[in-house]
């Protein structure tokens, strides 16, 4: 029953789809001022459709009802609540319905919040809108439906996986998908813009807000993903460079380059094509990441039941995507006037988007190399974090330079009186370093490099702010928060990479670990009985050497025993100094317990500064929204 | 601009005896460096499998002997291919991947300066 | 819209990107250890699983004109499949020599394994930690590698022995 509500109403939407294309490229040939009341209440169906198809498989997930293969695939009764409903956008074809629905939600929004721009223009954003989710939708329903039903109905679904039970990962991918899949109207639009001849200064203002809530949503999702991987996964580490997480970083790239790109579009006319550019560009990578991790080309040792004919869809529809952006912007592209400023902001904003480019470039080829390389010569390689630590960490130092000092210049050349200032910072930041390297320890010139940078950022922010306060304008205040919480964010990984302390050795129950700095002491192993699972707890004592600190760590083996798997929980102490990390996992056939120690210094203040860059975006959303 | 260049000069001179390697225990830079190859994504170092474990064994004993690292990725790579590391070795089968990127960086700049010249001759007119 | 250099060879450039990633859906994305083949495998040296004065090393591979190394373990569920395949291999050809490596196994367990199921090794070695795997590029059980008698890789089997493979063995060692 609920498998027939469901396909209906994809159908439905799939129909009113085709139906907004045709009329809105009727009303395109009248030449009024306003789109056709029709329009925008096949577009308001649409959306309430989609959204109850969604509503649908939710009740499916609440009620456990396994006559759907989704469901009996991802979900069993014994879940708790809140992760039956996670449920629903976990698996491959819920997350597909997921992306539907933000394609149409952000369609309609577009339409209606735009009623004072260019006809034309916004008929044809519509117009590429609804191809792609008639492209999409084709896709759920003949592919990836979440609605297929099972017969006979089986009584108990097999979805218990523990890993899957998470709070950040139950909400990571609905922020991730509003910015991966938010960047579809922009994309659109600029195939509107395109064709329309709507562009400059009144296209960026039509676009700015999408950008930025993408943005916003893109950031905040790669943020959640890495705390869930440091607390959940067990190794201690937030970032590794694995293609499913550069998959989100592309597109992260692109959007932050066009967000500043916006700027210079809207305040001097210039930049258009590049702005386009970059528009059509974003979306391609949304769907190309989507294709490199759906489709199981990018795999390791294992190969998994990936399905082909997945692979094969996106691909197409990659394809004509790009096919159609190139044709049209070929088609349509006009010479533009350069008139550039030198030492101006706009020559800044041009050197964001250089770098910009530059770690897309090298995050990309790093992701596609090993594919290119055994299609063409069968050899195979791995490329890990060592290459892009190596290629990208240089260049974030003079990035980090330009990123203070680029807010500063005017639209119109600026005066000297900044060069002094420079000066004064680059000091300032030389001497907090040569003090870190004096007390904590040596480090390598890169290093010195990236904290004196950092440091460079860090200090001029504050002094900004200093200035905020003094003549109350808070226009800047919320690209500072960003540009600081970036700083931050480097000086933090910098100092957690070189002091971290990491030992990884075997113990049997009853032994002691004595290292530089830390007694580890294995007191004990408890054995406990759980709901669904049994719980092999570690009693750890450990003695801080240089302060005989006392702590007590208890990681922990969980058995499950539907589906049969082991989870290694690791025990994490959380303080705003540093954290303490003990993973235990037992050797096999053996009385001995791998054990993995780690000290990271400030880790919380890696989150608190990632979370600061995306906190400057929201702020500046919700508070400048009347600014149109 | 002359201060600048001074101080940095002597900056540099201040840092050279400084330059040293980093905190980290080589050892476990070898770790994160090798797949794990029974794993799905994963360095030796994060993974708990028994192939992990192993290979673990042999990098120790291979650092007793007195070889050093990259003695050691040969060793491994000669056994398992190029795959069991992460860094990619430089080989005319990699020299794309390493030197691509600031190639593309590079010329990104001389588009940007091409940009701006032609600007400011746009606007001598 | 013109036609310039550049616009072809962008869209070259992405015509033949769309396609490697055609062909990358296609090929086969297993792992294996194929390097190995032609290559000599190195020096090593293992105790007899019941002997700790016996011993086995490269050396005494060359007399046999063709070796095939099989490392097994009693728990490991796939070895049991796969043992069959060796006893008949070690009746077919009597130029292959079998050699027998007990991976990360205790003694009595791998006693007991081979008195079930029959035993076509003419040596068994026992590698109790591992390591000595490594150096046949190993990485999971079983595992089985083909030698010629100057001690060259000629076949490495990932997995369990099967009817082909077996097959294939025996082409190889007329």
């Amino acid at each position: 029953m609920l498998s027939n509500i469901g396909i209906g109403l994809l159908v439905l939407v799939l129909i009113l789809s085709f139906l907004t294309i045709y009329y809105a490229s009727s009303d395109l040939k009248i030449s009024n001022q306003s789109i056709k009341k029709s329009i925008y209440k096949l577009s308001l169906f649409q959306t309430t459709f989609i959204i109850l198809s969604f509503f649908a498989l939710i009740i499916g997930f609440i009620n456990s009802d396994f006559s759907l293969i989704n469901v009996y695939e991802n979900s069993h009764t014994a879940k708790p609540f809140f992760y039956k409903i996670a449920g629903t956008w976990g698996s491959h074809e819920g997350s597909l319905l997921l992306w539907v629905n933000i394609l149409v939600i952000f369609s309609y929004l577009f339409l209606v919040f735009n009623h004072n721009h260019n006809k034309k223009f916004r008929l044809y954003t519509l117009i590429f809108q609804n191809i792609l989710i008639v492209g999409f939708l084709f896709f759920l329903l003949l592919n990836s439906n979440p609605f297929n039903s099972i017969y006979p109905i089986p009584s108990e679904g097999l979805g218990l996986n523990p890993i899957l039970q998470d709070p950040a990962l139950a909400i990571h991918p609905p922020l991730l998908y509003i910015g991966f899949v938010g960047c579809s109207i922009y994309f659109s639009a600029a195939m509107g813009s395109l064709l329309s001849d709507y562009g400059g200064k009144l296209f960026a203002l039509s676009i700015k807000t999408w950008v930025k809530i993408s943005w916003c949503f893109q950031t905040l999702g790669i943020i959640v993903g890495s705390i869930w991987a440091y607390y959940e996964l067990g190794w201690g580490g937030f970032w590794f460079w694995d293609p499913v997480e550069n998959a989100s970083l592309l597109p992260w790239f692109a959007i932050t380059a066009l967000m500043h790109s916006l700027i210079v579009l809207e305040k001097r006319n210039i930049l258009y094509s590049w702005v386009i550019i970059l528009c059509l560009l974003t979306f391609i990578l949304s769907v190309m990441g989507t294709f490199l991790v759906r489709s199981g080309i990018l795999n390791s040792v294992h190969t998994f039941a990936n399905d082909p004919s997945r692979g094969i869809y996106i691909l197409s529809f990659l394809s004509l995507m790009i096919f159609s952006a190139l044709i049209i912007f070929f088609k349509n592209q006009k010479k533009e006037k350069y008139n550039f400023n030198l030492k101006s902001k706009e020559t800044f904003i041009l050197a964001n988007n250089w770098f910009m480019a530059f770690f897309l470039v090298t995050v990309l080829i790093g992701m596609l190399y090993p594919i290119f390389l055994d299609v063409l010569t069968n050899i195979k390689i791995s490329v890990g974090p060592p290459f892009f630590n190596i290629v990208i960490i240089p260049l974030v130092v003079p990035f980090m330079f330009l990123m203070a000092i680029g807010p500063k210049f005017g639209w119109i050349k600026s005066q000297n009186k900044i060069f002094y200032k420079i000066l004064f910072l680059i000091l300032g930041a030389i001497v907090v370093n040569l003090f870190i390297l004096y007390f904590f320890g040596k480090y390598s010139l890169m290093s010195n490099l990236i904290f004196i940078a950092a440091i460079f950022l860090i200090l001029y922010s504050f002094l900004d702010i200093k200035k905020i306060i003094n003549n109350k304008n808070k226009t800047e205040l919320p690209r500072i928060i960003s540009h600081l919480g970036f700083g931050l964010l480097v000086f933090f990984i910098g100092i957690n990479h070189q002091f971290s302390l990491e030992e990884d050795f075997n113990l049997k129950v009853g032994e002691t670990k004595v290292t530089n700095n830390f007694n580890i002491n294995f007191e004990d192993i408890k054995i406990k009985e759980n709901k669904n699972y049994k719980a092999v707890i570690g009693n750890f004592k450990l003695t801080n050497l240089k302060n005989n600190l006392v702590q007590y760590l208890n990681p922990e083996i969980r058995i499950y025993s539907n589906p049969e798997t082991l989870t290694y929980e690791a025990a994490i102490k959380t303080k705003i100094t540093s954290d303490l990390y003990l993973t235990m996992s037992n050797v096999s056939r053996s009385a001995y317990y791998n054990i993995k120690f780690q000290k990271k210094p400030f880790m919380i203040w890696i989150w608190i500064s990632a979370l600061m860059i995306s906190l400057g975006g929201f702020i500046q959303l919700i508070f400048r929204k009347n600014e149109n | 601009m002359k201060i600048n260049k001074i101080f940095c000069i002597i900056y540099f001179l201040f840092l050279v005896p400084l330059h040293s390697n980093d905190n980290k225990t080589e050892l476990s830079e070898i770790y994160k460096n090798l797949r794990c190859l029974v794993c799905q994504g994963q360095s030796i170092a994060d993974s708990n499998s028994d192939f992990a474990a192993t290979l673990k064994l042999v990098v120790q004993d291979q650092i007793n002997e007195g070889k050093n690292k990259d003695e050691i990725y040969g060793f491994l790579i000669s056994k398992y291919g190029e795959w069991i590391v992460y860094r990619p070795t430089v080989n005319k089968g990699t020299i794309l991947l390493w030197s691509l990127p600031y190639l593309i960086f590079i010329a990104g700049g001389f588009i940007i300066f091409v940009i701006i010249r032609k600007s400011k001759k746009s606007k001598a007119n | 819209m013109k036609i310039s250099i550049l616009k072809v060879i962008i869209f070259s450039f992405i015509i033949f990107s769309l396609s490697i990633f055609w062909l990358g859906l296609k090929i086969n994305n297993n792992y294996d250890t194929k390097s190995l083949i032609g290559s000599q495998i190195s020096n090593f040296q293992l105790t007899e699983i019941n002997n700790d004065e016996q011993y086995i090393s490269r050396e005494d591979l060359r007399k046999n004109k063709y070796t095939l190394i099989n490392f097994f373990a009693s728990w490991c569920a796939p070895c049991r499949t796969e043992h069959k395949y060796l006893l008949s291999l070690s009746n077919k050809n009597k130029e292959i020599k079998i050699v027998g490596i007990n991976f990360k196994d205790k003694k009595i367990n791998a006693n007991n394994f081979l008195k079930e199921l029959g035993n076509p090794y003419g040596f068994v070695g026992e590698d109790a930690d591992g390591k000595t795997s490594i150096l046949f590029g190993i990485y999971g059980i079983p595992e089985s590698i083909l030698l010629n008698n100057e001690l060259i890789v000629i076949k490495k089997i990932i997995g369990p022995i099967d009817q082909i493979q077996h097959d294939e063995i025996l082409r190889l060692t007329q």
